[in-house]
């Protein structure tokens, strides 16, 4: 114990009490203050959430509270962290010492962080790992640890609990992977739980079924739970107050129902209007940009709405994709045995005209990337037809292919990655030209500012090297390198889905934009619900590699016919805490795996017509029927 | 949007930073590897000038002057036949950098090129190149040597060949290596949706993620090779005499080892200095570029 245990066990006192918070990290180029006299309190049992962008300092402020900040390098450089422990005792976290942190730390404050497979060690079993964590803190015997072990998976709802205590996480999927963090962080039946982006990583459903889990231990534990988060959504959904940060310091603090309903500040109020809600585009058949909030002067802010996007032109499609069949074989041992197969796309068929987009959605190994690669060719397929134009790109020739390349175009989910990093950003935007001697000499320069200035950077970014950017910015840069050998397509591979929600307003509008001025046509791939009913003309909706459903974004998304469809968009937190009750389907069960026995191809049947141009799988696909 | 939702502004310097610039800022703070790569340039120099600046010729006898030790006159003593030490020393460092530096280049090239190929291409190619590879290193390297110098006979020409071919599957697995991770980075995936030719990637997006990787190795690989090529001259496969070869030095000094140590001595210290300094620059270049320690 330290020093002075005086009891001040006040029943209405708060668990946590953060007073004037300062956090610093030493960089090259100075002092770095990742947060900035940050004061809020946790009450017992309630859950705060922290939201805000990217660099806004929420999860350096969860770090803090742990003291974990000093392993990133970081230093508390002033305040207080309260913090009520079991005993009744308040201590000042940000003064106490390593022995008094190693028993606060994973006993009265547990943590559960975003990559569940990070977390967890791949070397030991899920039940050494949880055992642990009790024996750590509460020194029981090795079959008492067990069997608290079992219990604890029990409590997180994990079926065949008793068999997963042998299991190495790799034998788990990333939502039971981030029950079994959960069940390890409440082992010790903490006070607080901090959970930093918990389901940032996981799918919809598996999101949803996550969350609701939290909140129903919160409810069994009596425990207050600090929620770090970027999505509204997921705020709305767990909230009783919410805490804005931008920047390292607050915004604004509050009721979950009136930061929504009445947000005071107007940040808070720029980042509600950039989040994409599911419906706000309902009975309207067209797709429509983002509208845009002008913060003014005093706080004031203004809308513009955008006209509706009318770009489709023509009738003949310029791609068509006729049963499209992409398999990876799965081998085992060494000889190379086929063990399996992993059938990521299986007979899908859509078409796309000029100046249209079509949305492929799903879930994670449902296959619209591999559609998309395969498209792109980056990914050989096995069989079926990708007719751009009318002309198969599958039976050209492998020079001609190449040149194909110009006239589609990829844009890739990482901003961060699909740029080398050697290069300059200009060359990388000149290298489609180069390749395909479409411009030489200072054609070529006079090309790459063109570019730049159209997807709104400055030409003389031209000589920077990407690591000098945003990811917003980078993803521009991407955009413009896919524009460059002036395609017909550009398939967006989950474009805006490693961006801040107002950056990627920008980038959905930006796309928008250029669809508008050269009639392009994009196939949109996306996990995002709401982004999509904001791009799409159409929408597919895929699952274990087929389509069960296609047809116009508004008889999708007002009519869904498929129960998986029914599934996905209930799945989709809602930007509206007063929405937070409403009914939903029980969500249970995993995602079935796409691998199959070498010769077991699954059962595809053609789709039916239920509306104008909107097809239904009426058969059975995994465990829909 | 707005400003006020605009990317925080985390460090990132003002000034364009280049690779090359970045590379300098921080191969600047390994001052022990800075002290290597000042003595190897100042032995460079001297290799070069050695006509100039060494005080007797390297192969003229001097009967009246035999297995002395250090003097005025001779910084280094003489050897057997009146030779000065220190002069055969500086021309001997002609040989061994020339030897080092050309034999690594060669096996260099040879190494890295089959292994961007290998690590790309995977499959069959892979196999044959990287199978070929563990044969070679199943062989200790001086064996190896002998052994291609017993094909194409002895000679300082033939221990180049013969030091390089022990060089090209270390090179072959390094480059590899940093190939087979590059080549799943969604950078070259985006250079092969815009069409660009597997050649060019190879030399615009998988080569030079390789090189910090191949510089460092190249640089203490020198250091061994110079060692190599001494042993080579020492059972006499290499340099043959009167050539002043650091290696042949040794070899014709270990006679009078008991008289005069100072002919053995001096050739000793320069090739233990030599390769030291081409393993601390490798370091220190090793810990300007390598992306795991760059993190602080």
């Amino acid at each position: 114990m330290t020093a002075a245990p005086v009891p001040v066990a006040a029943p209405q006192s708060p668990l946590v009490r953060v007073d004037g918070l300062n956090v610093e990290f030493a960089t090259e180029g100075g002092v770095f203050r990742a947060v900035q006299d940050l004061s809020f309190h946790i009450d017992p049992g309630e859950t705060l959430a922290v939201v805000g962008e990217s660099g806004s300092g929420k999860s350096v402020t969860s770090l803090a509270l742990m003291r974990l900040i000093e392993f990133g390098g970081g230093r508390i450089a002033g305040g207080k962290l309260e913090f009520r422990g079991r005993d009744g005792v308040v201590r000042d976290l940000a003064s106490a010492d390593a022995q008094t942190m190693n028993r606060v730390r994973g006993n009265e404050i547990a943590m559960i962080f975003q990559e569940p497979m990070t977390s967890l060690n791949p070397v030991f079993t899920i039940g050494d790992q949880i055992a642990e964590a009790v024996r750590l803190h509460q020194g029981a015997s090795r079959a008492e640890a067990r069997a608290e072990a079992l219990a604890m998976l029990e409590k997180v709802r994990i079926p065949g609990a008793k068999g997963l205590l042998d299991r190495h996480p790799h034998q788990l999927s990333g939502g039971m992977r981030q029950r079994v963090m959960i069940a390890m962080a409440l082992a010790c039946r903490p006070k607080l739980l901090v959970a930093d982006e918990p389901t940032t990583a996981l799918d919809v459903t598996i999101q949803a079924q996550i969350l609701r889990l939290i909140r129903i231990l919160q409810d069994e534990m009596g425990m207050a739970v600090l929620f770090i988060t970027h999505d509204m959504g997921v705020v709305a959904e767990v909230a009783d107050r919410v805490l804005v940060m931008n920047k390292g310091r607050k915004v604004e603090e509050g009721v979950a129902e009136e930061i929504f309903a009445r947000p005071q500040h107007a940040y808070t109020r720029a980042l509600l209007a950039a989040v994409p809600r599911l419906g706000a585009l309902a009975g309207e058949p067209l797709p429509r940009r983002f509208p845009l909030v002008e913060i003014k002067e005093g706080g004031g802010g203004a809308f513009t709405e955008a006209p509706p996007q009318d770009t489709v032109t023509g009738s003949a499609p310029v791609l068509e994709v006729k049963n499209l069949v992409t398999r990876f074989d799965v081998r085992r041992g060494i000889f190379g045995r086929l063990s399996g197969r992993v059938h990521a796309v299986e007979q899908v068929s859509f078409s796309v005209k000029a100046g249209e987009t079509l949305a492929l959605v799903g879930e994670s190994g449902c296959g619209k990337s591999t559609t998309g690669r395969t498209i792109m060719q980056l990914q050989a397929a096995d069989s079926g037809q990708i007719l751009f134009h009318g002309r198969d790109l599958l039976a050209m020739g492998a020079q001609e292919r190449r040149s194909m390349r110009q006239k589609i175009q990829y844009v890739f989910q990482d901003p961060f990655a699909s740029l080398d990093p050697r290069l300059t950003v200009g060359f990388s935007i000149a290298e489609p030209l180069t390749t395909h001697n479409l411009a030489t000499g200072k054609a070529v320069e006079e090309r790459v500012a063109e570019l730049l200035r159209d997807v709104g950077l400055s030409p003389d970014h031209a000589r920077r090297y990407p690591h000098e950017f945003s990811g917003g910015q980078r993803q521009r840069i991407c955009i413009a390198r896919a524009l460059a050998s002036e395609p017909e397509v550009l398939i967006a591979d989950e474009a805006v889905a490693a961006l801040d929600v107002s950056i990627q307003a920008q980038i959905v509008n930006l796309l928008m934009e250029l669809q508008e001025k050269r009639r392009l046509s994009y196939i949109f791939i996306s996990h995002d619900m709401a982004v999509v009913e904001r791009v799409s003309h159409r929408v597919a909706v895929m699952y274990l590699g087929q389509i069960v459903e296609i047809g116009p974004r508004q008889a999708v998304f007002d009519h869904p016919a498929h129960p998986y469809t029914r599934r996905l968009m209930a799945a989709v937190p809602i930007a509206d805490p007063a929405r937070r009750d409403r009914e939903r389907p029980l969500l249970e069960g995993e995602i079935p795996s796409a691998i199959r026995a070498p010769n077991d191809p699954p059962e595809v049947r053609a789709l039916v017509e239920v509306g104008e141009g909107h097809f239904v799988a009426r058969y059975s696909i995994g465990d829909f029927r | 949007m707005s400003t006020a939702t605009s990317a925080p502004a985390i460090v990132v310097a003002s000034d364009m930073r280049t690779p090359l610039g970045e590379f300098w800022r921080r191969f600047r703070r390994q001052k022990v590897a800075l002290v290597a790569g000042a003595f190897l340039l100042a032995l460079l120099l001297v290799a070069i000038f050695a006509p100039w600046i060494a005080p007797y010729d390297p192969a003229t006898p001097d009967y009246m002057a035999i297995l002395q030790g250090p003097t005025a006159a001779h910084w280094a003593g003489t050897d057997a036949y009146g030779r000065d030490v220190f002069s055969r020393i500086l021309f001997g460092a002609r040989i061994s950098l020339a030897v080092g530096f050309l034999s690594v280049s060669l096996g260099g090239l040879v190494g890295v090129s089959l292994g961007v190929i290998s690590g790309y291409y995977g499959g069959l190619i892979d196999s044959l190149i990287m199978r070929v590879c563990d044969v070679l290193l199943a062989f200790p390297g001086i064996l190896l040597a002998i052994g291609v110098i017993a094909i194409l006979g002895p000679g300082i020409d033939n221990v180049i060949y013969a030091v390089a071919v022990f060089s090209v599957p270390i090179f072959a697995r390094l480059a590899r290596g940093s190939t087979l991770s590059l080549k799943r980075a969604v950078y070259v995936d985006a250079a092969r949706a815009i069409g660009v030719k597997d050649r060019v990637i190879m030399m615009r997006h998988l080569l030079p993620g390789a090189l910090p990787n191949v510089i460092v190795y190249f640089s203490m690989r020198i250091g061994t090779s110079i060692l190599t090529a001494a042993s080579l001259s020492f059972i006499g496969l290499g340099a043959q005499p009167p050539s002043p070869e650091w290696g042949a030095m040794l070899a014709d000094g270990r006679s009078y080892i008991g008289v005069a140590d100072n002919v053995t001595l001096f050739p000793g210290i320069a090739i233990f200095v030599t390769v030291l300094a081409f393993n601390l620059l490798g370091d220190g270049l090793r810990d300007a570029l390598d992306p795991k320690l760059r993190m602080a």
